[in-house]
């Protein structure tokens, strides 16, 4: 295999198990939680930079993947009975097909048009849900405590949904990989460069695009399922943040567009300052406004962000960092 | 046939201050090619302006209003040289983010000096009775006011040496440039007029409605939706597509529950993205 | 010797516009085809029709016998044919061996990535670029950028290469340079359909010629018939200069 040759594999792959593991070491439970938050967003920046970072197309919608995603595998549990593992892939695979649909229509547009449609997507699906009483409409749903029991209780519930989050994160971070160094991975980054040229090098953009952004889907779908089973509640306002679709395109630009390890760097760099803001009595009022000079600042002196920097300034390192 | 034509009345009346709105998240579209994410936040800044205006100093909102005409046109110059200019010929992702940053930063330093508790401007002008259909003051002002700056901007686009400059950088930068066409100045114009828009209809949607500092989202995806009705980069298809949006929400809730108006709102806005991209007006 | 490329009675209109107006011509394996016409007579949007970036309204476009018209570009990519752009598209942020390795990738002969660096390393040698592997493509000089061009559609291996003006903006020394390689490249067997402005260099090195005037086929024929061609010549008389050279390359 190439890739287990490759150190840059290694360093992404095993930065992800590492921390993960580490709250299993420990047993902390504000360990796990703290964790868990960190691994969701690399899930998340790590499938959106697939669209984003490889393909060139801003997706302003990715957290609807992971709020279907959500509603699908709770309703499964909550409603239905289902296991969290079925629920969860069941979540996947719709949610999947919804991308395959859906991006097949929107991915037509291009640029700020694209950008654009994915707002109205989740706007349009939000409200949807919210619309719709069998799935709780405004209020949501909630999980049934004796639910858990299949899971050795509430306690251990968590601990349950934590692993699956370490495999998902590992999963979604070794595709993010796996696409990068393809075959399939240049022609989107031809895509990305100047996509009427790819198209004229043989390139059939409108499938690759398409694969593209139901690869994206999946993993936010897994980790929708798992977090909202974790959380005990699902409501619209949460599972449908378009602020959070933003916070992922922050994470990764922050980490380094484009890249593998990017999208980790940038999630786990973002959780810690967006913690530490949150508690720091100067900033505590002030970390919204503090995280978007911080943005700022980035864009415009280190747009290609802290991977991508290293990677340009040292080239000797893009053997290990990817 | 009693309920729907007031509502109707009353969403075109509205649709005219979203129009107003919508005018300036075109405007910086057309002209530059930029896609404004701070544009909810700078609603919110109109909004907040008037309030405090009103509240503190016991200024008349319409006054507040030519204020935030002023201020909205110095803040967008500025905001065009911090977070637009040195990016502008970059990808599009880097200018999304940066007014989206900008606005992280307004709405951020607004919650931390106001909260998010809900506000609303305690001014009335009465009403007036047409018929069996009851107006607002406020809303028949706001209305007026959203017109008459409509028309402004128009005179202004088509009549004026600068506003003709405008349209000269939007249709083609290099070409403006060619022929003595400082585009600089003419692109930090451009956002300011957009910033004094997005303010000046934040101000009068604050005479309308109760707000809070998070308000801004609602108002910036209904531009966002009339944008795209009216065609992007197109002001007067602004005007009209704030209308149509004024009149569906004056309509929907006749016929089904109000829940429904975005869940329709948000499915055209993707269609007409997908089949008309140009707009309502535009060609195809 | 069999035919490659029939144009037949193509016609391609924009709104009321007829940019390509009922051409046809036959394109033999092997050979080098000029086409040549003023500015605004439809030669690029003739290419942009063969490699499927236009649909055409009216008429067909066979290659190696198979209906080609109306297909997506990246469908007549894969079939075989590979272009070079007049104004260059370089992936800017990709590095010169990862540009010309997306051409072979996703060429004539669908290879896998590494089969595919293999295939880039050898073209980049070929036209002059290999000291150059690693750089970003944004960041080459025009001369190169037309070299990368040239090269990342050699990398698709086609059995029919279109040109458009890889010519222009060369200097003298560069002009020549880029022949040798246009020639050596017809060593290997591959048919070139070109566009090209620089009348001395068409004419010296096409077999034959095909001349466009607002849309319209107008003359075909070896250089030295079509330089004599009083239609021609009428033709560019709008372009002193090049009616010119067109003279002087008659005589």
């Amino acid at each position: 295999m190439r890739w287990l040759r490759d150190p840059s594999f290694w360093v992404s792959v095993l930065i992800v198990a590492l921390a993960g593991a580490w709250p299993l070491v420990t047993g902390s439970a504000s360990g796990r939680e703290d964790m868990s938050l960190i691994l969701m967003f690399v899930i998340l920046a790590s499938s959106l930079n697939i669209v984003l970072g490889y393909t060139g197309y801003v997706n302003f919608g990715h957290i609807v993947f992971f709020g279907l995603g959500g509603y699908i595998g709770f309703y499964l549990i909550s409603q239905m009975g289902w296991h969290l593992i079925p629920a969860a892939i069941a979540g996947a695979i719709v949610t999947a097909l919804f991308a395959a649909v859906l991006g097949a229509i929107i991915l037509r547009l291009r640029g700020a048009y694209f950008a654009l449609a994915t707002i109205g997507v989740n706007e349009a699906v939000r409200a949807l849900i919210v619309n719709w009483d069998a799935l709780g409409g405004a209020v949501g749903m909630t999980m049934n405590f004796k639910r858990y029991q299949a899971y050795g209780g509430p306690m251990n519930a968590l601990w349950v949904a934590y692993g699956l989050m370490i495999v998902v994160a590992l999963l979604s971070v070794i595709t993010s990989y796996g696409v990068r160094t393809s075959k399939f991975g240049l022609g989107l980054l031809a895509i990305r460069e100047d996509e009427d040229a790819a198209l004229v090098l043989g390139i059939a953009a409108p499938k690759a695009k398409t694969i593209a952004f139901v690869l994206s889907a999946i993993f936010p779908a897994l980790a929708g399922a798992l977090f909202f089973f974790k959380n005990g509640n699902i409501e619209p306002g949460d599972a449908f943040r378009l602020h959070m679709s933003v916070e992922g395109i922050v994470m990764i630009m922050l980490g380094g567009y484009g890249t593998v390890l990017g999208p980790i760097v940038g999630a786990a760099t973002y959780e810690r300052l967006r913690g530490y803001l949150l508690t720091s009595p100067i900033f505590k009022d002030l970390q919204l406004a503090f995280a978007g000079v911080l943005l700022l600042l980035i864009i415009i002196f280190v747009p290609s962000g802290l991977v991508g920097w290293l990677r340009n300034r040292f080239p000797k390192v893009r053997r290990v960092l990817a | 046939m009693d309920v729907l034509l007031p509502s109707l009345v009353d969403g075109l009346l509205i649709g005219f201050v979203y129009g107003l709105a919508a005018m300036g998240l075109t405007l910086i579209f057309g002209v530059m090619d930029v896609v404004n994410l701070s544009h909810g936040a700078l609603i919110v800044l109109g909004m907040f302006g008037v309030y405090l205006l009103y509240t503190a100093l016991g200024l008349p909102p319409y006054v507040g209003l030519f204020i935030m005409l002023i201020a909205g046109i110095l803040l967008g110059m500025a905001l065009y040289g911090i977070a637009i200019h040195p990016l502008l010929g970059g990808p599009h992702l880097s200018t999304l983010l940066s007014t989206f940053a900008v606005s992280m930063v307004i709405i951020g330093v607004g919650t931390a000096l106001f909260t998010s508790t809900p506000r609303n401007i305690d001014f009335s002008l009465g009403a007036v009775q047409v018929g069996n259909i009851r107006l607002l003051g406020t809303r028949v002002v706001a209305a007026f006011v959203a017109i008459i700056m409509a028309v402004g901007l128009y005179v202004f686009m088509y009549r004026t040496h600068t506003g003709k400059s405008i349209r000269a950088v939007a249709n083609n930068r290099d070409a403006a440039e060619l022929v003595g066409i400082p585009s600089r100045r003419i692109l930090a114009l451009s956002f300011g007029l957009g910033t004094m828009l997005a303010m000046v209809s934040g101000g009068l949607i604050a005479t309308l409605f109760p707000f809070n500092i998070l308000s801004g989202g609602v108002y910036e995806l209904k531009s966002f939706v009339i944008c795209v009705l009216g065609g992007m980069g197109n002001p007067t298809g602004a005007l009209l597509g704030g209308l149509i949006l004024g009149l569906i929400e004056g309509f929907v809730p006749v016929f089904m529950p109000v829940g429904w108006t975005p869940v329709i709102e948000f499915t055209l806005f993707v269609i007409i993205l997908l089949v008309r991209p140009s707009g309502l007006l535009g060609a195809r | 010797m069999s035919v490659i490329l029939e144009i037949d009675h193509v016609t391609k209109r924009f709104g009321g516009l007829i940019a390509v107006n009922e051409v046809s011509f036959l394109l033999e394996e092997g050979e080098i085809l000029g086409l040549i016409g003023p500015n605004g007579a439809g030669k690029t949007t003739l290419f942009n029709c063969i490699n499927g970036v236009y649909a055409p309204e009216e008429g067909r476009i066979l290659f190696r016998g198979h209906d080609i018209t109306g297909k997506p570009p990246y469908a007549v990519a894969r079939m075989g044919i590979a272009r070079a752009h007049q104004v260059v598209r370089p992936l800017n942020e990709l590095s010169v061996l990862d540009n010309v390795t997306v051409g072979a990738c996703y060429g004539r002969e669908n290879l896998s990535l590494g089969e595919g660096r293999r295939v880039a390393e050898e073209v980049l040698e070929f036209v002059g670029l290999a000291e150059k592997r690693d750089v970003l493509a944004g960041k080459l000089n025009v001369a190169e950028k037309k070299r990368l061009e040239m090269a990342r559609a050699l990398a698709a291996r086609p059995y029919l290469l279109l040109l458009d003006e890889v010519l222009a903006g060369l200097n003298p020394a560069e002009v020549a340079s880029m022949l040798n390689v246009i020639r050596a490249i017809r060593e290997q067997g591959i048919t070139i359909l070109m566009i090209e402005h620089l009348m001395h260099a068409v004419m010296n090195v096409s077999d034959r010629i095909v001349v466009l005037d607002y849309g319209k086929k107008i003359a075909e024929g070896s250089p030295k018939e079509v330089a004599n061609d009083p239609k021609v010549i009428e033709a560019y008389l709008g372009d002193p200069e090049l009616a010119l050279s067109l003279l002087e390359e008659g005589k």
